[in-house]
């Protein structure tokens, strides 16, 4: 089982068109549930992908929601130049949350952008997958985003390279991105129809000249879907982002899926906007609102049949280092990199992820045993639950302590991963407990009960109030095997009449700002 | 004349300097960019429009500095 773990950042097999081909026909994951689903909800899960692309990306955090328990990714911008703007993006600020007016995330030059990964990779063993992405468009600047690759390859060649665009300057590189070995692209597509394109789009900069509405969505939507194209012909796995803009393109989005679908595109991420007047945007300033947490799950859910969605992207800050909601990136700032020894150490990097293959094949078996039980049972009772966790699979972090829930569905068909929701307080400061507690709430409210290590006396009393079960009985176990054993006794209760099963209402999305034309 | 970028807007986005036919833009100890009037020829005689105003994505950043004479195309 470990000699498979080596991903090659390397030429993809020759069959791999089939395989692309195969993965756009597929049917998205259903709720029949059953064992190695264990990152099914994620979209990208052992059982809903050829084994060939399950190989490539099953370490990838951006792709696995479990993966993500267990290895972490970092960004850096070396390029923040763009050449398209974006209604949902100040270009003066890339993250209004925590804009101080002036602060731009740092520009580091190639030399310094491939120091700072060594560093990072070599303190932090989990860090596999290494993003170019915003603020701007790395392909918009592309010297530099492939001279960052380049000395990366040379020295970590075990560290996986991906690139998020916006698709405008994609078609110009796609052939040397498939020089450098880059095999993940992410292309943020929101539309297809340049009307709809207008409304998102206030110009581009193309051919030395700025070109605005229809026509400048027009020449977007062209290059987006021939650059889609290209990458599929060559064997490069592309992943899209999509913006939900409820009014603009949420109805849209549904054939956007399709035609990305049909290109070979072989996961589909449909964020949310986040919008606020403070960010300073125009869907900010004209009042345009993101969707509803239930809106969308409910895009999301039509589109699965599609094909896999992607529902775990935390639209993390562009230079985040870290695992899950965790950010370390200030132990990692220019002056501290440039003073570190680094030693770039293949071997003990290979220890390290041998012994995590260990302990999620012990997450899965524990997933197995436990769905054992809820074979023959048949419900129509579907419920959310909001986890905290710091990862490892586990139910392992302090319910005042967590940054994030991560949710699952939980059906007779086991348990899924959905999403999850930010309740961390960084960007609000300065209010007192009442008002987190109540922020909490909101972000969950859809979900039956929340799973936790431990919870104070007082917070537990407000969420039963609010209709939410506090459990800490699960504290360090495996999620979804105490998912599942939870769904277990809920149903019997039910079925005993102890408890009537009542449906929740909606919750709110709180998450980072959506700044940057190709967030990662 | 010649263009100008206006310090306070500009954000270091640096998609302008590649664009320059005239190599005229450059980075500043802050990480901003400025033009070299010396060097801006407007864009005359290379583009229709002036490369660091199609491309900058603030407006009204990259401007016309009046205080200097018309280019002439020489
Ligand atoms: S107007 Fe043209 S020549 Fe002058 S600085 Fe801008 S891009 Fe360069
Ligand atoms: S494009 Fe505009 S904002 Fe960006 S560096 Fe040039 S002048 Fe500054």
């Amino acid at each position: 089982m470990l000699n498979e773990l080596n991903i090659e950042v390397s030429t993809p097999p020759p069959d791999l068109d089939a395989v692309l081909q195969q993965v756009a026909e597929h049917k998205g994951c259903g709720t029949e549930g059953g064992s190695g689903k264990a990152s099914c909800g994620s979209g990208a899960g052992e059982n809903d992908l050829p084994q060939e692309i399950w190989d490539k990306v099953k370490n990838h955090p951006c792709y696995s929601e479990e993966a993500h328990h267990h290895y972490a990714r970092m960004h850096v911008a070396v390029a923040p130049a763009c050449n398209i703007q974006c209604n949902y993006c100040n270009r003066k600020y890339d993250c209004a949350n925590e804009s101080r007016p002036g602060v731009v995330s740092e520009k580091l030059s190639p030399e310094t952008a491939a120091k700072k990964v060594l560093a990072v990779a070599s303190t932090i063993p989990q860090m596999t997958v290494l993003g170019i992405a915003g603020p701007g468009d790395p392909l918009a600047n592309p010297e530099k985003t492939f001279k960052t690759f380049e000395l990366i390859a040379k020295t970590a060649p075990d560290i996986k390279l991906c690139v998020s665009t916006n698709g405008l300057a994609l078609p110009d590189h796609v052939e040397e991105l498939s020089k450098y070995n880059i095999d993940h692209v992410t292309i943020t597509i929101n539309m297809i129809d340049p009307e709809v394109g207008a409304k998102i789009y206030p110009w581009v900069y193309y051919k030395k000249k700025r070109y605005t509405g229809v026509e400048a969505a027009k020449i977007l939507t062209d290059r987006q879907l021939l650059g889609l194209e290209m990458l599929t012909e060559r064997g490069i796995l592309s992943k899209i982002n999509s913006v939900m803009i409820p009014g603009v393109n949420d109805k849209h989005l549904v054939e956007v899926n399709k035609a990305v679908k049909s290109r070979g595109a072989f996961l589909h991420n449909i964020m949310p906007l986040i919008s606020a007047p403070e960010h300073g945007t125009v869907f900010g300033l004209t009042g345009q609102r993101g969707p509803t947490a239930q809106e969308l799950k409910a895009l999301q859910d039509s589109c699965e049949g599609e094909m896999n969605m992607m529902r775990h992207c935390r639209q993390c800050r562009a230079d985040a280092v870290g695992l899950l909601g965790e950010d370390r990136s200030a132990e990692f700032t220019t002056d501290k990199i440039m003073e570190m020894e680094v030693s770039y150490d293949l071997e003990s990097r290979k220890a390290y992820q041998d012994a995590v293959e260990i302990e999620r094949l012990a997450v899965s078996a524990a997933k197995k045993s436990e769905m054992e039980t809820l074979a023959g049972e048949h419900s129509d009772i579907s419920m959310l639950i909001a986890v905290a966790t710091k990862g490892g699979g586990k139910v392992n972090e302090h319910f005042g302590h967590a940054n994030e829930f991560q949710v699952y569905e939980l059906t007779t068909g086991g348990a899924k991963f959905v999403g999850h929701r930010r309740v961390d307080l960084y960007c609000q400061g300065g209010y007192g407990e009442e008002e987190s507690l109540s922020t909490v709430i909101r972000a969950i409210n859809d979900c039956h009960a929340v799973f936790v290590a431990k919870i104070g006396g007082c917070p537990k009393n407000d969420l039963k109030t609010a209709g939410i079960d506090p459990v800490d009985q699960y504290a360090g176990e495996f999620i979804e095997q105490s998912a599942i054993a939870y769904f277990k006794a809920y149903l019997d209760k039910v079925k005993s009449g102890e408890i009537e099963h009542v449906v929740r209402g909606d919750a709110q999305i709180r998450q980072g700002a959506l700044m940057a034309s190709s967030a990662a | 004349m010649t263009y100008k970028i206006v310090e306070s807007n500009c954000t270091g986005c640096s998609a302008c300097e590649p664009e320059c036919p005239n190599k005229a833009i450059s980075e500043t100890k802050d990480g901003l960019f400025i033009i070299d009037p010396n060097k801006c020829t407007e864009c005359i005689g290379h583009h229709d429009e002036a490369q660091c105003v199609a491309v900058c994505p603030i407006d009204k950043t990259c401007i016309i500095d009046t205080s200097f004479p018309r280019y002439q195309a020489a």
